[in-house]
């Protein structure tokens, strides 16, 4: 075997080889991580909304992170700066490499100007979860809302991000759509370089 | 029915549902984090994290014994392999080794030279004292417990601690017996 008795000692992690990001680990355990960072969080909160405010902290962490890693990696230290590239950057490139699949569809909102949506018929972390209906609309599509908001927060694109379930006609689960606002400036940015 | 083969780890690991294991990573990073933030106390993430996987442990078992179609291992040793050989592979798609046996044949170690779950990982100064890995520890010992095994799961070595592999030992505390048939009103 490749690496046996090869001495592996780093003491700064900056040191190490960038990883390829082809590892993969099993659904399940992915699964049963998730379902533990739901079930702690709930036991530190008081309602629903907190709850999902709490999960998309925890999303905000790692999207920051992934804007990091794949500009560094698949882009030569370069990140989008116009708005539709950041928003195409998110819905193929951070979801294929998170998800292993470009999202289902990226649509702009039809009734405000600074709405953009991202849906996904079954959005992985949904996979293995129902809400109890005492949990009325909660959905921890907010853990993804929150990866989403943490990469365009540190492209340098603060939004509004949030998910929620669509009923989907001929279809037993919702889709999840993850609503993103961005903030005036980001508009106002965006108008001025034409 | 007759019996059906056990699968080797890479097999099912091969047929198994899988997902980038940077999401992976990233996400307990997530937890981990927040457990430092909510908790301060390293000591209690330390038990944090040992009872997340516990509680993942006792769910995985089922999983694990389903998909591996592994027969009873006739002693703790071959417990220990299979943990190793096919539960590391099949979960987190890396496979451990088995070493240091105690002479009773209770206690062993084994030993990770890959672990998903600490690329990107570096324990600043005020976190020395965290087993930054130690929901595996907690997984290992609610799956066993599950089993009718009770035992107890340390870190021997850790990379983050400047070791050169991780090293968990598992100790063979008590082999409950199993009680049939149940009794009903109890």
């Amino acid at each position: 075997m490749i690496g046996v008795g090869k001495i592996k000692q780093y003491s700064n992690v900056l040191d190490k080889p960038l990883s390829k990001g082809k590892q993969e680990v099993s659904l399940s355990a992915f699964a049963f991580l998730f379902s533990e960072l739901v079930q702690y969080n709930q036991t530190q909160v008081d309602n629903i909304a907190e709850l999902e405010r709490r999960l998309e902290d925890a999303g905000y962490a790692v999207g920051a992170r992934v804007l990091e890693l794949l500009c560094h990696r698949d882009k030569g230290n370069r990140r989008e700066t116009r708005l539709l590239g950041i928003l195409s950057f998110v819905h193929s490139t951070v979801w294929k490499v998170l998800f292993g699949k470009v999202a289902d569809s990226l649509e702009k909102g039809t009734e405000h100007e600074d709405e953009y949506m991202i849906s996904e018929k079954e959005l992985l972390v949904n996979r293995f979860i129902s809400i109890p209906k005492d949990m009325g609309t909660f959905n921890c599509g907010a853990f993804v809302a929150g990866i989403v908001r943490g990469v365009l927060d540190s492209a340098g694109f603060p939004a509004v991000v949030t998910a929620h379930f669509v009923p989907m006609e001929g279809q037993q689960r919702p889709r999840t759509t993850i609503l993103i606002k961005f903030a005036e400036e980001v508009l106002r940015r965006e108008a001025r370089l034409g | 029915m007759a019996p059906v083969a056990p699968r080797s780890g890479d097999a099912i690991f091969a047929s198994v549902e899988r997902v980038n294991a940077e999401l992976f990573t990233l996400t307990y990073g997530a937890i981990v984090r927040q457990l430092l933030t909510d908790l301060e106390e390293v000591e209690e993430v330390n038990k944090q994290l040992d009872q997340m996987g516990y509680n993942i442990g006792i769910r995985l078992i089922d999983e694990f014994l389903a998909k591996s179609n592994v027969a009873r291992c006739v002693d703790f040793k071959e417990t220990a392999e299979v943990i190793a050989k096919v539960g590391f592979k099949m979960f987190l798609g890396v496979t451990a080794s088995v070493s240091n046996w105690d002479a009773d044949g209770t206690c062993c170690s084994i030993v990770l030279e890959d672990n998903p779950l600490v690329d990107f990982v570096e324990l600043p100064d005020t976190c020395q004292g965290l087993y930054y890995c130690n929901v595996l520890s907690g997984v290992i010992r609610g799956a066993l417990e599950m089993v009718s095994m009770k035992t107890e799961v340390t870190w021997v070595r850790d990379m983050l601690r400047g070791d050169d592999a991780f090293e968990l030992q598992v100790k063979l505390l008590k082999q409950v017996p199993e009680e049939y048939p149940y009794k009903d009103d109890e």
